[in-house]
């Protein structure tokens, strides 16, 4: 059976590359994915911060068509989605009336509520042992996996890795030949949805996040969030004008990391979308980026 | 107003009214001042979170009114990094979300925390119209709500150009489900408090 996809709106636009890479490798690793017909937005932290029925009725639509439709687990691919989906899931299991509510109003069953995965889970999964084997370009870089809060925070409701010092995304580097380094920012705060109100804040946070990898010799940052990746990355300015120095690191998610190694095109993986150019030194990969077609 | 008036009249505190709609303990800290110690905003906050724990533990009104009007509450950035430390479990970002929906709703936003409630709200009625985020149409609602028409016009065309940027919303099919989402959820209680 095909995999559910719930892809949200920062995939949709502003962090379109994200699922360009993450639909290329599933495909190179024949993983096959069914988007969620007529899926709305989770609500993200506006809806929670001023209205917690909206944040439990927005993901709840969602959740009730990806049940009608068939799925009984979505890749949520989006950290803050992924926290979303699985946090109303649990409070819906546990709140009978609710769930009942939140039915009629969609007009739907909800009985059989789909399970959510972040794309580190399935790619737990769908990595075969022999990885290695089939690697075109390795992808040998020092790299600082930055897992940012809503991916493993709290336990109970993403039910994934460990909260304080995870290492899923360490181990998934390196498989594909990376060298994850231990480093003391993999779960701090990059500023989220404060990027527009708020920027100087994403500055200050994202700065700490930066310096931290870069004295530890990181040559790139690999994430699985699109607002991680838009603070570091996006608001690199932002960082710089609060530190008042500059910072040359990109910032990879970890399905364009993958990507690389599996030989497949950069522009397919979408690298060429970054505001901070992804220039990677030594190795095998940085044929291929400078190979790849403008 | 109103509700404040019923608060009252029914000698709860704000503690008891949290406990009572979301079912959060606050009576439980002791004070040990985790949550504080790793929370990413506490330098900018006028109470970190253990000191609002505190003020609402005692349910004096002036001190309940002092975290509803602090900047603290909207600069919570829901990291949930409290919740984890917290040896008593008590879920902090939960009350902080309750927090700001009672000082919403009783007018008592904190001037400089206007724009990021104006930001949630540019936000949530990007998706009441659409069903989807339009980050373009959400950002120029942003920037007419706090009149920053300055802000990120040079950051527009990169993105434009690198695609990132869709000049059109997306929207689901069926949006007056979402309207009907947005109703019921008007009728929340804990908006009321």
């Amino acid at each position: 059976m095909k995999m559910g996809y719930y892809p949200g709106c920062s995939i949709s636009g502003s962090s379109r590359e994200y699922g360009e890479s993450l639909l290329a490798v599933l495909r190179a690793l024949d993983v096959e994915l069914a988007e969620v017909e007529d899926w709305n937005c989770c609500g993200a932290s506006a809806a929670h911060n001023l209205n917690h029925t909206l944040s439990l009725a927005l993901p709840a639509r969602s959740l009730a068509l990806a049940e009608q439709q068939g799925f009984q687990e979505l890749l949520v691919p989006c950290a803050a989605c992924f926290s979303r989906l699985a946090a109303t899931r649990k409070a819906l299991m546990a709140d009978d009336a609710k769930r009942r509510q939140i039915a009629d109003l969609v007009e739907l069953p909800m009985k059989n509520i789909p399970v959510s995965i972040n794309l580190l889970q399935l790619l737990q999964r769908v990595l075969p042992e022999n990885l290695k084997e089939k690697l075109r370009a390795p992808f040998d870089y020092k790299v600082a996996c930055y897992y940012g809060c809503l991916l493993v925070r709290p336990a109970e409701v993403v039910e994934f890795d460990r909260e304080e010092d995870p290492e899923e995304m360490d181990r998934i580097m390196e498989k594909i030949g990376a060298a994850p380094l231990d480093w003391a920012f993999k779960t701090e705060c990059c500023g989220a949805g404060f990027s527009v109100p708020r920027t100087d804040v994403v500055g200050r946070l994202c700065a700490r996040i930066l310096d931290d990898a870069v004295s530890r010799g990181a040559e790139a940052v690999i994430v699985a969030c699109p607002m991680c990746h838009s603070n570091l990355d996006m608001r690199r300015q932002a960082s710089e004008s609060h530190s008042g120095k500059k910072y040359t690191i990109p910032i990879l998610y970890v399905t364009q990391a993958i990507g690389l190694a599996l030989g497949l095109d950069a522009k397919q993986l979408g690298l060429q979308r970054h505001i901070v150019p992804v220039r990677l030194s030594a190795g095998k990969s940085s044929q291929i980026l400078e190979n790849a077609p403008a | 107003m109103s509700t404040a008036q019923t608060h009252s009249a029914q000698n709860l505190t704000l503690a008891d009214c949290l406990l009572q709609e979301t079912g959060v303990d606050i009576r439980r800290c002791y004070q040990c001042g985790k949550c504080s110690a790793g929370c990413p905003m506490a330098a900018e906050m006028d109470y970190p979170s253990s000191v609002w724990m505190r003020m609402l533990q005692t349910g004096r009104p002036d001190l309940e009114k002092a975290v509803l009007k602090s900047q603290s509450i909207w600069l919570c950035l829901s990291c949930e990094s409290c919740y984890v430390r917290c040896p008593m479990e008590i879920d902090i970002p939960r009350v902080a979300d309750f927090l700001r929906a009672a000082s919403k709703r009783r007018g008592l936003v904190h001037p400089r925390a206007r724009n990021i409630l104006r930001f949630h709200t540019a936000f949530l009625d990007s998706i009441r119209y659409t069903g989807r985020l339009y980050e373009m149409g959400m950002v120029v609602d942003y920037k007419v709500r706090s009149r920053k028409w300055w802000q990120d016009l040079l950051t527009a065309p990169g993105l434009f150009l690198r695609g990132k940027l869709n000049l059109l919303p997306h929207r689901v099919k069926h949006p007056k489900a979402m309207r009907k989402l947005f109703k019921w959820a008007a009728e929340d209680k804990e908006a009321r408090i």
